[in-house]
């Protein structure tokens, strides 16, 4: 779509959004992540596919690594804020690194979009690595982004040095 | 004793005193990297080990590379239906003839000389084959098979052990829990979006003793618990007393118990609403019609955590995953976990069966994260194995009545572990 078009039906450009991202990458790095919540709207998706899927992956037929509701979200976010989600206490370092923004079309009400990403987390002398793209779906709502869907893609063949995906990535 | 000994594997493994309620595990059995040495002998070069699900080669032609058991191997539905594995190395100069994961071919080619073979691992041509003048009729220059594959109710389990005792044999009483499983459909069960795939740093035997461990889910999973008790509506009635530990022989145990979720195959929850109950009912009734009224409700409501020696676990609880995992280091290990289900299964029984699974299981998910980090702290702190040297697994030692909670299901396992590395085959 080119940037005409964009504009036309879109009242954010890319650095609104790149804005949105970063604003976003930090509060995950601080582990503010009741507040990360307040970036979704009531009803988002949060999808974590296997490593290395197509963009088009469907948690109905394959066998992901999160695909929360809202609800299951929410919970989530719960659940990492107590002492006895064992894996991440104490907390990890972590560190996200968001690049190549594209806003891929849409409108104000939905538009899509990608961006890469490297996430570093750090525990216990042990640094993981995480690398791969984002997928949202995105509106804009009384002049803010909102996420209704938001799905993180590794790009690495599997994650056997991870081990598991405990953290927001 | 010299320092140099000292070094060297240390025996006994395993201390175990009935009359005193003792059973204590050498922590040098996770540390060691001579001991996993000696693993890959006794242990995954002669047990029957799992390798996949027949619904994973649905057609002629299919096939998927693994590495199981150690060994990189082919997995091959061939064209006259037989499935059949070989280990992934061209009997020319050793490439790895396949390096796809999964697909469907007519034959494999070796991309370092285009030597080519037929899915039944049979030689069909090679460059300038004139120039060959041995004999091939003994398969000197075919794909080279495992010693032994064989499948019980889909699950196809390989074995390098020309001597081995039938898979049949092997299995024992973990039979009786296959069955439960794959009794659940009229038409065969089938793995459901793949695999996932996932290691960390914690010895392979943690896993098998995490696996059946009844002992850790309150303290462990605390946050699972509080989850379920957030979801809309009241946790789902367990639907059985049974707390049940048993030895199913051969090293294979099982815990077999009642839960507070819901099971797709047929205990509802709450949380499904009443389209659930109704779904729920239906499945019921059909399992009365094919079973008699106690395997029904068996099927329909038990929950089990079955360890099948070495390295397969089958647990039937709020979904079905099976999960190998291969000691890639003493200190490192290689999972694989799969989802099951009923082929028939409709979408929505499907779609809560699949939320099941990821609210709990995987990397993921709400619980299984947490049983690494476990196992990581164990290994952890089996550093100090040579000043605090022994685990404890002695609990319910002494008691008439064994429950899920207790340990004995672990102490089948070691019982059978130290049996085999004392190099004692079935
Ligand atoms: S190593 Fe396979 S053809 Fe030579
Ligand atoms: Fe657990």
């Amino acid at each position: 779509m080119s940037e005409q078009a964009i504009s036309s039906s879109l009242s954010i450009g890319r650095t609104e959004l790149e804005d949105f991202l970063y604003e976003e990458a930090a509060l995950l790095d601080k582990w503010q992540l009741v507040q990360w919540l307040t970036l979704f709207v009531e009803g988002a998706k949060y999808w974590v596919p296997p490593a290395g899927s197509a963009d088009d992956v469907d948690p109905a037929t394959t066998l992901f690594y999160i695909a929360d509701d809202y609800f299951r979200l929410t919970e989530r976010v719960k659940r990492l804020g107590k002492k006895t989600a064992h894996v991440e206490f104490p907390k990890s370092k972590l560190r996200h690194l968001v690049t190549n923004v594209r806003i891929l079309g849409g409108n104000d009400d939905l538009f899509e979009a990608t961006s890469n990403f490297v996430t570093y987390r750090s525990k216990s002398g042990a640094t993981e690595t995480y690398l791969g793209h984002h997928l949202y779906d995105l509106c804009v709502l009384d002049g803010e982004i909102k996420i209704l869907k938001k799905t993180s893609i590794i790009d690495t063949d599997n994650i056997n040095e991870q081990g598991k995906v405990s953290i927001i990535i | 004793m010299s320092s140099v000994k000292a070094e060297t594997i240390v025996e006994p493994f395993i201390i175990e005193n009935e009359s005193k309620a003792i059973f204590r595990v050498n922590r040098r059995v996770f540390v060691d990297e001579e001991i996993r040495q000696r693993e890959i002998r006794h242990i995954f070069d002669t047990c029957w080990i799992y390798i996949g699900h027949e619904s994973e080669l649905p057609n002629p032609g299919d096939f998927l590379t693994r590495k199981v058991g150690g060994r990189e191997l082919i997995f091959v539905r061939s064209k006259d239906n037989v499935v059949r594995s070989f280990f992934n190395t061209c009997p020319h100069r050793g490439a790895m003839v396949c390096r796809e994961k999964h697909g469907n071919d007519k034959m494999f080619m070796c991309m370092y000389h285009a030597w080519s073979f037929d899915l039944a691992g049979k030689l069909i041509s090679r460059p300038e084959g004139e120039r060959y003048h041995a004999d091939n009729s003994g398969g000197l220059h075919d794909l080279a098979p495992v010693a032994n594959l064989d499948s019980y109710r889909g699950l196809y389990f390989v074995n390098f052990d020309p001597n081995a005792v039938d898979l049949n044999t092997y299995l024992a009483g973990a039979k009786e829990y296959i069955d439960l499983t794959i009794d659940q459909s009229e038409f065969g069960m089938e793995i459901v979006g793949g695999v996932q795939e996932y290691g960390f740093e914690a010895n392979w035997k943690l896993l098998v003793e995490n696996s059946c461990d009844g002992y850790h889910g309150g303290p462990t999973h605390a946050t699972y618990f509080d989850y379920l008790m957030a979801r809309p509506g009241q946790l789902s009635d367990p639907g059985t007393k049974v707390n049940l530990p048993r030895d199913l022989g051969n090293g294979h145990a099982v815990i077999e118990y009642g839960g507070p979720w819901g099971r797709p195959v047929a205990k509802p929850v709450d949380a499904w609403g009443e389209q659930g109950k109704v779904d729920c009912a239906e499945l019921l009734a059909k399992l009365e019609a094919r079973f008699d009224k106690e395997y029904a409700h068996r099927i329909a409501y038990h929950n089990f955590n079955m360890s099948i020696f070495p390295n397969l676990v089958i647990n039937n609880i709020m979904a079905i995953t099976f999960r190998t995992f291969y000691p890639e280091a003493a200190n490192k290990q290689h999972v694989r976990a799969w989802a099951l289900a009923p082929k028939e299964e409709s979408e929505i029984m499907r779609e809560r069966r699949l939320y099941n699974f990821l609210e709990f299981l995987g990397p993921g998910g709400l619980a299984t994260p947490d049983d690494c980090e476990a196992l990581k702290m164990c290994q952890k702190g089996y550093q100090n194995a040579a000043f605090a040297g022994w685990n404890d697994i002695s609990k319910g030692m002494g008691e008439n009545q064994q429950r899920n909670t207790d340990e004995e299901q672990m102490r089948v396992f070691w019982r059978e572990w130290d049996r085999r590395m004392s190099g004692a085959a079935l």
